[in-house]
């Protein structure tokens, strides 16, 4: 059973994001990390960088395979997770902590609202397996 | 098992068990892993002229073989490319076992058959009554020899015998594809579940020592590290088996073989690309089909890409220009449009007993 924190906001990606103030921190989901297998690299963009909603800023791959991320909300990198650049793995072991990915200084208000609660989420995960 | 299951070639398979890849690969090396493979098919030759008629197909020399052998080798195109590669056992002198590619098992049987081979031998497809178990890593003879008699220690690398494993009727063979010390093991198709569970058993499954039930995403990290070729990925019917680095199974003088005359000529005037492993430098993880690029010139494809969980570096096979298939050559692959710099090393990129 994946874990899925309530106080977050989550896509249909498998992305998940916090709020604190003004700035979105995104990360991929447990849900996601389990289906991907051992992360072995992670890319992330550049401080500074602008991403509209939805648009890929990055990549997470494994041994296997490589997936794209998605940015669930539009607005400017200031902060990257530069750990992740020698320890990928920590997405695979903590993906809501040690495992975010970038934060954004959210430029739209209002996206964070469309995006699924955590109890949508579950269902969403639940009919995408079967 | 927990496995995650995906489609290969027909089968139901498992990409990874709940321990993942990368543990799967590492206790393999260190320990055990065992592999079900009963997707692999089997091709059973019977009659006083079976040696004969396999040795017209394939590049080796089966005629070398002697009872309980098994030969590496590959059924050739008139071209000299590859229909599919596979290992021939030597039962007797009128009793040989081809075990080839599951997802080529049809292929290979209409490529075989449409041949009108003048001889006394019969072909059998008896893919359907097999499954075959790998056992591989430096434990696996000491896990195998709970469940059997069979003097296994006297069992040389490329040979076999029969006997029983769990009292089970099954043929023993000291075989694999990841670059350890290992067997594979035949039986009867519907057993295939006990000898698994039971090997589970003998190897302390649940430790973490233990054996380790691999899918085929380990299968395929091991196999790239040992540097052994994947039909449809190194060989196929567009690159001949000079090309791909298999001379050593080409036996040009051993009598007539489809491919023979092509190799022969090839092998006169040399080969225009070659088979290189390379070494990632740069950040990144070069992949399968990515275009391999050298002073800006696109001049071959990946095969086969990946991590190499025990070596931990970014490695790979490709095709390049006969030229540039030297060790050292500095050359880059086409990540998702940015350029990796990557060198070329040589292959294996692993041996056992060497210190990494």
């Amino acid at each position: 059973m994946a874990n899925i924190p309530d106080d977050l906001h989550y896509s249909k990606d498998h992305e998940w994001v916090r709020v604190e103030g003004n700035v979105a921190v995104v990360g991929i989901t447990d849900y996601a990390q389990d289906s991907l297998g051992d992360v072995v690299y992670v890319e992330l963009p550049k401080v500074g960088d602008d991403f509209a909603a939805n648009e890929s800023f990055g990549s997470v791959e494994s041994v296997k395979a490589v997936s794209e991320v998605f940015s669930p909300v539009s607005g400017a990198i200031v902060g990257i997770n530069e750990k992740l650049a020698d320890e990928p793995e920590k997405v695979n072991t903590d993906p809501y902590g040690e495992g975010w990915m970038i934060r954004v200084e959210m430029s739209k208000a209002g996206e964070v609202d469309s995006m699924l609660t955590a109890a949508e989420y579950e269902d969403f995960t639940k009919a995408e397996k079967e | 098992m927990g496995g995650r299951m995906v489609d290969f070639g027909g089968w139901d398979m498992p990409v990874q068990y709940p321990a993942g890849t990368i543990e799967e690969h590492l206790r393999t090396r260190n320990h055990a892993g065992l592999f079900d493979v009963s997707h692999m098919g089997e091709i059973d030759v019977r009659g006083a002229d079976a040696i004969a008629l396999v040795n017209y197909l394939v590049s080796n020399d089966a005629s070398k073989l002697i009872d309980g052998q098994a030969q590496y080798s590959a059924l050739t195109t008139a071209e000299g490319t590859v229909v599919d590669d596979l290992l021939v056992y030597r039962f007797a002198a009128d009793h040989l076992l081809l075990v080839v590619n599951a997802g080529t098992t049809e292929k290979d049987w209409d490529w075989i058959t449409s041949h009108k081979l003048d001889g006394a031998a019969q072909f059998k497809n008896v893919s359907a009554d097999y499954c075959q178990l790998a056992l591989q890593g430096p434990d696996a003879l000491g896990i195998l020899a709970k469940l059997t008699a069979v003097p296994l220690g006297d069992i040389k690398y490329y040979h076999f015998m029969e006997g029983t494993v769990d009292s089970i009727p099954a043929i023993v063979s000291r075989t694999g594809y990841t670059g350890e010390d290992g067997f594979e093991v035949y039986a009867a198709a519907d057993k295939a579940e006990q000898i698994w569970n039971k090997l589970l058993d003998a190897g302390n499954f649940g430790s973490d020592t233990g054996v380790l039930p691999c899918g085929l995403a380990a299968r395929n990290t091991l196999r790239l590290e040992a540097g052994m070729a994947l039909y449809g990925h190194e060989i196929d019917e567009s690159s001949t088996l000079l090309e791909a680095n298999l001379g050593w199974i080409c036996k040009l003088n051993k009598g007539e073989f489809i491919g023979r005359e092509a190799l022969a000529k090839q092998k006169e005037s040399g080969v225009r690309k070659r088979l290189v492993g390379f070494e990632v430098t740069e950040r990144g993880i070069a992949r399968d089909d990515q275009e391999v690029v050298i002073n800006g010139e696109r001049v071959g494809k990946v095969t086969s890409g990946s991590p190499a969980p025990f070596l931990k570096k970014n490695i790979g096979m490709a095709y390049v220009p006969f030229q540039s298939a030297t060790e050292g050559q500095e050359i880059q692959i086409d990540v998702r449009g940015k350029l990796v710099g990557a060198r070329i090393v040589k292959i294996p990129f692993y041996k056992r007993g060497q210190q990494y």
